[in-house]
């Protein structure tokens, strides 16, 4: 049981929790997850860590509402529980020192960057954050991640507010020299399409490109091997050998297949939850 | 002497249709008359082998002896101190190799039902009231067992019952081990792992989810600012192999720790009640034949496939499944295509398996392992069709904890070295045993391990505290 200190509501479907866990926030890393579970019988979800502070026990996690485990999980309150919580998972991010890294982050997946660039700032590397939405109030944690890198770039479909077009265009821009420096590294977390994108953007350049995977999990310790990816035509775990991963050796292809494969018993899962929860409102 | 009977006395299972449709338990257990009638063709050998045969050494004619009296509480007491996981291995122990295979009366006719009278003991305790023990008094040492499963279970319910603090960590939300994730409701029903479980936390053992050792703290952390004095490695053999052909990362191919994990750690059995989804189509083909083979396809045709095969590439001499597990499967339908090399999965271009492409074998010379090597026959490939394909074809230790923690030595299969008289690792006061130590193996050799273990640590323990 970990306790949730901390609700803030991001967007309607983003929420932010932090949570009373502290071995693991004493032993996490930039890079790393924990896997959670909500009620008896539920789900075990992988969450990326977005922050973390030994010194007060907490982990920060963001969660978008997509399934019926993470609409769960975001309707907890602060003082109540999360069933089980376990981590820190995965291999942290492992960056070499000195250079300018970009951070891209797309959707929930840019809180991600928040602890990472924090660190990489604090070493004295040079740190730039992309972050993108469709518009601008869905731009999450915008004061956290510009706190966190020394120039925050804000992108969106519609121009609502920074740049207006996609991260990749904005990420390409710099690469081409427009006055923030060219990237040694860039790491990019959010939606699958961006990631890829972002692989086909540094490709065929010396940019040393990250991007964390999330498939579907169940153990999170290399047991199970439910979260094979394919990298450079190895099948790698993701719980164990990653999340990230060199963005151009990555299977996209394959990562979104797989992804897929509980899309009609996930339906049927969501259904049921709103029959329920229209149960409970009516009755 | 009296004559004894020539038969072993029949366990009773559940008719082979009906049983192959849930996940309720196959084998229905003795009632106290077959018991006793059983237990009552036991010879009581003066030197006995069959405790010989028994990795936790369980004093098996006394124990036959009380039930052949009716002295069930006796019988309870004899077998739980030699064993703290009856009801377990009861049901999943292969007797017919350990105990049973060496009993005199084997020589000529059937053995006695060892297996089944252990069973009948354990579930004979679990419909009584339970009876409160007095706790031993309480040593000054803490031990941590590092993992839940078998080995570190038993490991935990001796030193527990010698009064050391036992606190055992485990990484899944629920303890167990492979008892939990890997062996099916209908070998070993979870309200009895539970049980036995829940008698081990009254005898002191603390129990701890959701760690894992090596991420969540370091081992050294349990010395250094824990304050254990020892540690007991039993993290089994959880890293599932998988065969390197074509195809594998299709959607409809599973790991039997993946496919088996859905359905009794995460219950997916009951979905959409529970959240764990599981896909499982028409026909599912299971590559290897031990008992989680067995375990996997039977387990399949419950979740609704229409047709489950095994599919090995040597023959039935050669499986590595329980005999009973074997005429189980049979009786519920399960096909086997021996002598059948599965080369590529195939799937559509969605990403769905469509079929598993094989080549037919035939037996040469025996092997390193003695056993006769198959070989490919040239031009016979063909393509079963096929929804699913789960591979179970053996599982090795899971380097996570080794990888974490300095001295630690392994072999080159990744398991711990022990030391050659004690089943201490490289590491002073860190213990290991079960899988972690031999590869995967059987819950009973892990149980005896455990055993072993605990004793070599309370004999350690007493030395240290001597010399303070
Ligand atoms: S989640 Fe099971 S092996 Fe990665």
């Amino acid at each position: 049981m970990a306790k949730i200190i901390e609700k803030r509501i991001l967007t309607p479907v983003t929420k932010l929790f932090r949570i009373e866990a502290p071995m693991i926030a004493t032993s996490a890393r930039p890079g790393q997850f924990v896997i959670v579970r909500v009620r008896e019988g539920g789900e075990r979800i992988p969450l990326t860590i977005a922050d973390f502070d030994a010194k007060s026990g907490t982990v920060t996690i963001v969660v978008q509402e997509v399934g019926v485990t993470s609409r769960l999980l975001g309707a907890l309150e602060v003082g109540e529980n999360l069933l089980d919580i376990l981590g820190p998972l995965g291999e942290p991010a492992h960056i070499p020192p000195g250079g300018h890294v970009i951070g891209v982050g797309g959707g929930f997946g840019a809180a991600a960057l928040w602890c990472l660039m924090k660190e990489l700032k604090a070493r004295g590397d040079k740190t730039t954050i992309i972050l993108g939405a469709r518009q601008q109030d869905l731009l999450i944690l915008t004061d956290e991640l510009r706190e966190a890198c020394d120039a925050l770039e804000l992108c969106t479909d519609d121009g609502s507010v920074g740049f207006k077009g996609l991260v990749t265009q904005r990420l390409q821009q710099i690469m081409d020299g427009d006055g923030l420096g060219k990237p040694n590294h860039v790491i990019a977390i959010g939606p699958m399409p961006m990631m890829r994108a972002i692989a086909n953007t540094t490709s065929g350049t010396d940019i040393a490109t990250q991007v964390s995977m999330d498939p579907l999990m169940i153990d999170g310790t290399g047991m199970c091997g439910c979260c094979r990816v394919s990298v450079g035509g190895k099948t790698k775990f993701a719980c164990v050998d990653g999340p990230l991963f060199d963005a151009n050796l990555v299977d996209f292809d394959e990562a979104v297949k797989r992804n897929k494969i509980y899309v009609k018993k996930e339906k049927i899962a969501a259904e049921r939850q709103q029959k329920h929860l229209c149960e409970r409102t009516s009755s | 002497m009296p004559a004894k009977r020539i038969t072993k006395t029949p366990m009773r299972t559940r008719d082979a249709k009906l049983r192959a449709t849930d996940f309720v338990e196959v084998n229905i257990g003795y009632k106290a008359e077959h018991a006793i009638f059983e237990a009552e063709r036991c010879l009581r050998c003066q030197q006995p082998p069959c405790t010989d045969g028994c990795p936790v050494h369980i004093p098996i004619p006394e124990l036959l002896h009380e039930v052949a009296a009716g002295n069930m509480e006796k019988a309870v007491d004899i077998l739980r101190t030699a064993n703290p996981l009856p009801a377990v291995c009861g049901r999943v122990c292969p007797q017919e190799e350990q105990c049973e295979n060496n009993c005199h009366m084997a020589k000529q006719y059937l053995p006695v039902g060892i297996g089944y009278l252990e069973r009948f003991i354990a579930d004979w305790e679990r419909s009584q009231p339970k009876k409160k023990k007095p706790k031993p008094p309480q040593r000054p040492q803490k031990v941590a067992v590092i993992g839940a499963g078998p080995a570190g279970l038993v490991c935990a319910g001796d030193l527990a019952r010698l009064g050391y603090p036992v606190t055992v960590f485990e990484g899944l939300h629920a303890p167990g081990g492979v008892l939990r994730y890997g062996i099916p409701e209908f070998r070993l029903p979870k309200d009895i792992l539970d049980w036995e479980i829940e008698l081990l936390k009254d005898m002191g053992v603390e129990i701890v989810c959701n760690v894992i050792v090596g991420k969540t703290f370091k081992l050294d952390d349990l010395f250094d600012k824990m304050g254990f004095s020892a540690v007991f490695i039993g993290t089994g053999a959880g890293l599932p192999s998988f065969l390197g052909i074509p195809g594998e990362n299709l959607n409809g191919v599973y790991s039997a720790n993946e496919f088996l994990t859905r359905i009794n750690l995460m219950q997916s059995y009951d979905f959409p009640n529970t959240d764990t989804p599981l896909y499982v189509g028409e026909r599912v083909a299971v590559i290897g034949a031990g008992n989680t083979a067995m375990d996997s396809v039977r387990s399949a045709l419950r979740m609704g496939s229409k047709e489950g095969m095994i599919v090995y590439r040597r023959t039935e001499k050669e499986m590595t499944a329980r005999q009973e597990e074997y005429e189980h499967a049979i009786e519920e339908g399960i096909q086997f295509r021996w002598l059948t090399n599965p080369i590529e999965i195939i799937g559509d271009e969605d990403g769905w398996v469509t079929g598993l492409k094989c080549l037919k074998m035939e037996l040469g010379e025996p092997d390193a392992s003695g056993r006769a090597r198959p070989i490919a026959i040239k031009g016979s490939e063909f393509i079963i069709p096929v929804e699913n394909v789960i591979l179970s074809i053996g599982t090795s230790p899971n380097p996570l904890l080794v990888n974490t923690t300095p001295g630690l030595e392994t072999n080159n299969k990744g398991c711990l070295v022990l030391e050659a008289n004690k089943p201490q690792t490289s590491r002073k006061r860190v213990y290991a045993g079960g899988d972690a130590v031999t590869g995967a193996a059987t819950v009973i050799l892990a149980a005896g391990a455990g055993k072993d273990a605990a004793t070599s640590i309370h004999a350690d323990l007493m030395a240290d505290l001597a010399e303070k």
